[in-house]
């Protein structure tokens, strides 16, 4: 049921363009200070999230990819279909706040000029209904 | 009371209706809501990066030019903006240095002196208005009527700038008591809407849509109350579109909480806007002998 935004096959060479220079948690830390080492792996964040089915990854899973420097975690679509409810990060028994996290992976990707908007599936008659908070909520999440 | 208040897009445009049932409510309980000049839009969803101060210069100049107006309080009905101003308000009031930088970079704008606070017009009925002083102006109790009082993302969570507790919110419920309805609970209350993901992801929404207003149906509601122009669309709309994907479904209607407030105070039913819902919300009310 999931739809993938975006083209993959560019996405890839894009990704494929980020130079690596330090380690993932490294490139983390301006965006984002959360202390993702004292993780408990516990899965509370897995458990409550409202998009946990359509994932690749777990948030759980997220933060062991971002502990173990594996850069995979950039392609998963997981970070994508956050959208930053903050359920996790309300109730992360070690305060961490993955909602921070997940919009930190999403920067590193957009601001190497990744576009992940895809509007092409919108009818005129729902452009006329959705909602303005939702257009430049995408925008604002998805565009670099 | 005069009350300086911040629309944001939204309820200008896709959402008229929140905007027009909220006057009619505000007015009638005795209160003027004075449109803020010079408002612009709040660039919602609060910037989550540590580092990006730039999408904080939104939010700000509204709190500003609130400020410039010599007035102490914003009020919105939309939870996004509300959230999102409130995010932002918080940063500076944290951060001198974060502040200092945003204010030297709009050097065309007065400083901001963070004198200024946002409310959720549901903070102003609970907290300023009072819920037993609404139920002394309903005259025609939602008798009947067994509601789910949803409250989404926003106007919950995160903490720091949230109107009720997060996993245990009443507000609405509370709400729904004083008008005259029967509040049904479900653990879906506080879950996400499928939010911005309706425009890409039309079927994982309308499943997000199905979840929540199946388990209100399950418990026996008959109609959800909700705040949030977001959660608005989804439910309703999305909520419509689920209907060819799940067997013998039917949406429920979905009311804004203004609209039910004003329907049990008998005002004007054409300030609802209900033609501009998408599953037509008035057989219920009609049924009830609310209208
Ligand atoms: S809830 Fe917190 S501690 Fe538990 S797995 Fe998720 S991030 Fe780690
Ligand atoms: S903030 Fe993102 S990862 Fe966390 S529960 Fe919500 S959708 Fe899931």
């Amino acid at each position: 049921m999931t739809e993938v935004s975006g083209n993959e096959c560019r996405e890839k060479h894009e990704l494929e363009k980020i130079r690596i220079d330090h380690s993932l948690a490294e490139e983390l830390k301006d965006l984002c200070e959360e202390e993702f080492f004292g993780c408990y792996q516990c899965g509370t964040c897995a458990a409550g999230c409202p998009f946990i089915e359509e994932m690749d990854l777990t948030p759980d899973e997220v933060i062991r990819h971002v502990i173990m420097d594996k850069r995979e975690v950039l392609s998963s679509k997981t970070i994508w279909l956050c959208a930053s409810c903050y359920t996790c990060a309300e109730r992360c028994p070690r305060d961490i706040n993955i909602t921070k996290l997940m919009e930190a992976l999403r920067q590193i990707i957009l601001r190497n000029s990744v576009d992940k908007t895809d509007m092409s599936c919108i009818t005129d008659e729902e452009l006329k209904k959705i909602p303005q908070i939702a257009f430049v909520s995408l925008f604002r999440k998805n565009i670099g | 009371m005069d009350l300086l208040y911040y629309p944001g897009c939204t309820v200008k445009t896709s959402a008229k209706c929140l905007e027009t049932s909220g006057f009619a409510v505000i007015k009638a309980l005795g209160h003027n809501l004075v449109e803020m000049e010079e408002w612009n839009c709040c660039g919602v969803v609060a910037s989550l990066t540590d580092d990006d101060l730039m999408h904080h210069l939104a939010p700000l100049r509204n709190l500003i030019h609130a400020e410039d107006q010599g007035q102490e309080k914003i009020v919105t009905f939309c939870d996004m903006c509300g959230n999102t101003l409130k995010q932002t308000n918080l940063r500076v009031q944290e951060s001198e240095e974060n502040l200092d930088t945003l204010n030297n970079f709009m050097d065309q704008e007065e400083d901001y002196k963070k004198s200024v606070d946002v409310q959720h017009f549901l903070e102003f009925l609970r907290d300023d208005v009072g819920f037993a002083k609404l139920k002394k102006s309903v005259k025609k109790p939602l008798k009947g009527m067994k509601i789910m009082p949803y409250y989404g993302c926003t106007m919950l969570r995160p903490r720091e700038v949230a109107i009720d507790d997060a996993e245990e919110p009443r507000i609405l419920a509370d709400l729904l008591k004083s008008l005259g309805a029967e509040v049904i609970d479900t653990p879906y209350k506080i879950e996400c809407c499928g939010s911005y993901h309706t425009i890409e992801q039309k079927d994982l929404t309308a499943k997000r849509a199905y979840r929540i207003s199946s388990s209100a149906q399950k418990a026996g509601a008959d109609a959800i109350m909700l705040s949030c122009p977001m959660c608005k669309f989804n439910l309703d709309h999305r909520g419509k579109d689920a209907e060819s994907l799940y067997d013998g479904y039917k949406q429920i209607p979905v009311y804004y909480y203004t609209q039910l407030i004003a329907m049990a105070m008998g005002l004007d039913i054409e300030e609802c806007g209900f033609d501009s819902h998408t599953v037509d919300p008035i057989p219920l009310l009609k049924e009830k002998k609310v209208i």
